[in-house]
């Protein structure tokens, strides 16, 4: 743990490495999001997406109808669904993506294992281009400072882009 | 020539009409300076930027951040010919002050999200469409001139 901070720390001090631009880590212990959350961002990301679950439809289907508006390529994935705002295909479809980012948040450092199995899913049946997963991300975020409001303050807001950046990273880790 | 709706014409004088830019503009920069601390690389004399909080407090970040939001205004009141209003910032921002461009696109992402904070459930989806394409364009245009 105190190996843990040392490393989140430098990293924020000395800003050495600029992460690509092109997201997807390639390194898996920075993809399990390990080795850049400190304990106290772990709990703060946990103790927001428990907030989350009983809305799970509500925040879901929101954060999937601001990605299709904002970046409408993204609708391409949604042939075969009705996404129309308020549908029952994009509540239920946005509670299934809240449910599995809000299980895998309470327990950050098993990403990989949680994850496993959709990752195969993403790898061999869905296979969207995971340069759209750091748009629905971006979306999430919007979402949340929507509804949280000044308590999505830079510190929480950072540590959810970290989180959602690993949770990406890890999902697009079998594709090639 | 980028095509505006409406709607969106509507959105975008309303949000920054009703914006307090001298609240907006600090809130966007040091949220930037936190989230995506390789992005104090530009700012070496600004002072303590060692932790969220030191950012915050910062009266330069807050300084320059009002700066940069009154600079947005330009395209507000020029929506219909962003690319022209913003040539000269684009060849400062490139000659002179060597800004990777793709930083424009990480402002306004928290941009965006101090936006949306402050509107909550008033910014929907499709106000946030307009925001974002409005930024889109800026962005886009702020990074014209770099060859």
């Amino acid at each position: 743990p105190g190996a843990e901070k040392w490393l989140t720390n430098t990293f924020t001090q000395t800003c050495a490495v600029r992460p690509s631009r092109h997201s997807t880590f390639t390194h898996s212990t920075s993809a399990t999001g390990y080795n850049m959350l400190t304990k106290h961002e772990k709990e703060l990301i946990a103790k927001i997406w428990d907030k989350m679950i009983p809305v799970a439809s509500d925040i879901g289907a929101e954060c999937l109808l601001r990605m299709m508006t904002t970046f409408p390529g993204t609708k391409t994935y949604f042939a075969h669904l009705d996404i129309r705002p308020g549908s029952p295909h994009l509540r239920s479809h946005g509670k299934k993506i809240v449910l599995a980012i809000a299980e895998c948040s309470k327990d950050i450092s098993s990403m990989m294992v949680t994850l496993a199995p959709l990752q195969t899913l993403h790898a061999y049946k869905l296979r969207i281009d995971p340069c759209n997963f750091k748009l629905l991300c971006h979306c999430i975020l919007v979402t949340l400072a929507a509804h949280m409001g000044d308590e999505f303050n830079p510190v929480a807001h950072a540590a959810m882009d970290k989180y959602l950046s690993a949770f990406a990273a890890v999902l697009a880790e079998k594709y090639r | 020539m980028v095509q505006w709706t409406d709607f969106e014409r509507q959105t975008i004088q309303s949000i920054f009409g009703k914006m307090d830019y001298d609240d907006v503009g600090p809130a966007a920069l040091s949220r930037c300076l936190v989230v995506y601390p390789w992005t104090q690389r530009y700012f070496g004399n600004f002072g303590n930027l060692y932790n969220a909080a030191a950012i915050q407090g910062n009266p330069k970040v807050a300084a320059h951040g009002k700066t940069v939001l009154h600079g947005l205004v330009r395209a507000v009141k020029n929506m219909d010919d962003i690319k022209t209003t913003y040539a000269e910032l684009s060849v400062l921002h490139s000659e002179k002050l060597r800004v990777d461009p793709d930083n424009f696109r990480l402002l306004a992402d928290c941009l965006t999200i101090v936006v949306a904070a402050r509107m909550g459930a008033d910014f929907t989806a499709d106000v946030q469409g307009a925001f974002q394409k409005f930024l889109a364009v800026v962005v886009s245009s702020l990074g014209r001139q770099y060859h």
